[in-house]
């Protein structure tokens, strides 16, 4: 398992991204190594998270990701298993990893889902917008503190 | 990468089908299906990929154009058509320099040989003829020309190739070099070798190129997919056989 990175909070302590329209991201506060504070102030829903996490077309974590669902088949082998995440990692450890995986390792696979910008050729009906609106990225924090290592087999 | 070599070393041992591998640690995308789609693709009269060949066989023969010639008026009859040329594309067309694709190719024969129309790229007729043009170079080594034209193209579809892109910021190389053999969701990642073009693909149910197969993967990861017959296919194409060199040829695969 590897170890979060430490990285230069100053120069990502805003990424303030382009608001052109109402699906445009709302800028990430990063603190040391963790986003403290809500996105846009808002509370997020552990079962609409969990719901999203699964979910081939929204989530994608399962594309890469094994975890503690076992519903789903077909879980991907690209990545540690989600279980025990909530264990591991603080609250706004989780709101970075998942908003913007790219200020803990510029070369991860794992997309930034709450950043869009530095990307190039995104297909229109994309552009301009991240893979998870700011609700969408606290419904998934919030089911994601929810898994503690009692919860699933540490991998 | 590491992983790589060693994911593709546990293939290459764990699948006991030493056609498709090369003992170089290169798998063809035959290596990652499971047996039943292996077998399809094997038995001529179970793969679907054969009745677009059969197809381009027919129209090899029929004439086309204000010329009223047919392929088999100058390239001879179909059991002598153009054995090993789909190995070697894409290649220069000398009239213009330019680097043309297979299917570029047999429609610059349409335009400038037969005064026909150019063939609808994707159309039945098109992959019927590659179909059967690539058939024709089945069992043969991929060997893409030693061209010093082609290295620019080469060298822009590697770029294209370690590119990140798309909403989901992939690049193909961090799927196929980085984690090949790996699970995305249900679907195991190949290598990318273009060894089996044009294919019978279960997923369309229908036989596509190898342009299509590019588009699908943009369009996977969110990226803009490149129009058919856009030069930044055609450099990729020839990328993608420049790392394949070598292998062998399956026209026409089937995949999943
Ligand atoms: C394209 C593949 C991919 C997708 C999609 C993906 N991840 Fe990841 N994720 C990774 C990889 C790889 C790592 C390991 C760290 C690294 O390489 O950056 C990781 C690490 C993590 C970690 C830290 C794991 C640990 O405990 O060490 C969490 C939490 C996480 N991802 C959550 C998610 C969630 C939630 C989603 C969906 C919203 C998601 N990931 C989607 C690839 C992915
Ligand atoms: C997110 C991962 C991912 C990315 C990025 C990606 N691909 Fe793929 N690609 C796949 C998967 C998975 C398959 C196999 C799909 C299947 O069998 O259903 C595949 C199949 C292929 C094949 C077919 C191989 C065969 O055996 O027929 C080729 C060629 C290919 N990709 C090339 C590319 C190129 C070139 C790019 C970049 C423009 C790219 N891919 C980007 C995941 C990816
Ligand atoms: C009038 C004669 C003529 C006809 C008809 C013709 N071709 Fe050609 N073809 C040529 C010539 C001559 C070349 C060599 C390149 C050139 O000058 O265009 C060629 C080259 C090719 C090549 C590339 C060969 C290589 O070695 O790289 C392919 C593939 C091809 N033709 C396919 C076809 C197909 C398919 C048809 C029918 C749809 C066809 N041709 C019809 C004359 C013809």
């Amino acid at each position: 398992m590897r170890a979060p990175m430490l990285f230069i909070a100053a120069s990502l302590a805003v990424v303030a991204a382009a608001h052109a329209g109402s699906g445009a991201p709302v800028p990430l506060r990063v603190v040391g190594d963790g986003i403290p504070e809500p996105l846009a102030g808002l509370a997020g829903d552990p079962a609409r998270g969990r719901a999203i996490v699964v979910d081939r077309q929204r989530g994608l974590c399962l594309l890469c990701h094994t975890g503690p669902f076992p519903e789903q088949r077909f879980q991907g082998t690209l990545a540690p298993s989600l279980a025990g995440a909530g264990t591991r990692w603080t609250v706004a450890q989780l709101r970075l990893r998942v908003a913007d995986s790219r200020a803990i390792d510029p070369a991860t696979i794992m997309p930034s889902y709450h950043r869009a910008d530095g990307l190039a050729r995104v297909a229109k009906p994309f552009e301009g917008r991240p893979i998870l609106d700011a609700q969408q990225v606290e419904d998934v924090i919030a089911f994601l503190a929810t898994l503690q290592d009692k919860e699933g087999p540490k991998r | 990468m590491t992983r790589r070599g060693v994911l593709a070393a546990a293939l290459a041992a764990a699948l006991a089908t030493a056609a498709a591998a090369q003992g170089d640690g290169r798998l063809s995308g035959f290596a990652f299906m499971g047996p039943d789609t292996q077998a399809m693709q094997k038995d001529d009269t179970a793969n679907p990929g054969m009745l677009w060949v059969a197809e381009g066989e027919a129209l090899w023969s029929q004439p086309a154009g204000q010329s009223g010639r047919s392929c088999a008026s100058c390239h001879g009859e179909a059991a002598q058509a153009l054995p090993g040329v789909a190995a070697r594309y894409p290649a220069i067309d000398d009239a213009t320099g330019e680097a043309v694709t297979l299917d570029g190719r047999i429609n610059l024969c349409r335009q400038r040989n037969q005064q026909a129309p150019p063939l609808a790229l994707e159309g039945r007729d098109m992959l019927s003829l590659s179909a059967f043009v690539g058939h024709r170079s089945r069992g043969m080594p991929i060997d893409p020309p030693d061209d010093p034209r082609l290295a620019p193209v080469r060298e822009r579809g590697e770029a294209l190739y370690r590119l990140r892109q798309g909403q989901l910021n992939f690049s193909c190389a961090n799927c196929h070099d980085d984690n090949a053999g790996g699970r995305l969701g249900a679907a195991p990642i190949p290598q990318a070798h273009p060894t089996g073009y044009p294919i019978y693909r279960l997923e369309w149910q229908a036989v596509g190129s190898l342009q299509r197969r590019l588009r699908n993967c943009l369009t996977g990861v969110r990226a803009e997919p490149f129009a058919y017959g856009a030069p930044e296919l055609t450099a990729l194409e020839a990328y993608l056989a420049s790392r394949a060199r070598g292998m062998e040829l399956e026209t026409p695969a089937v995949r999943p």
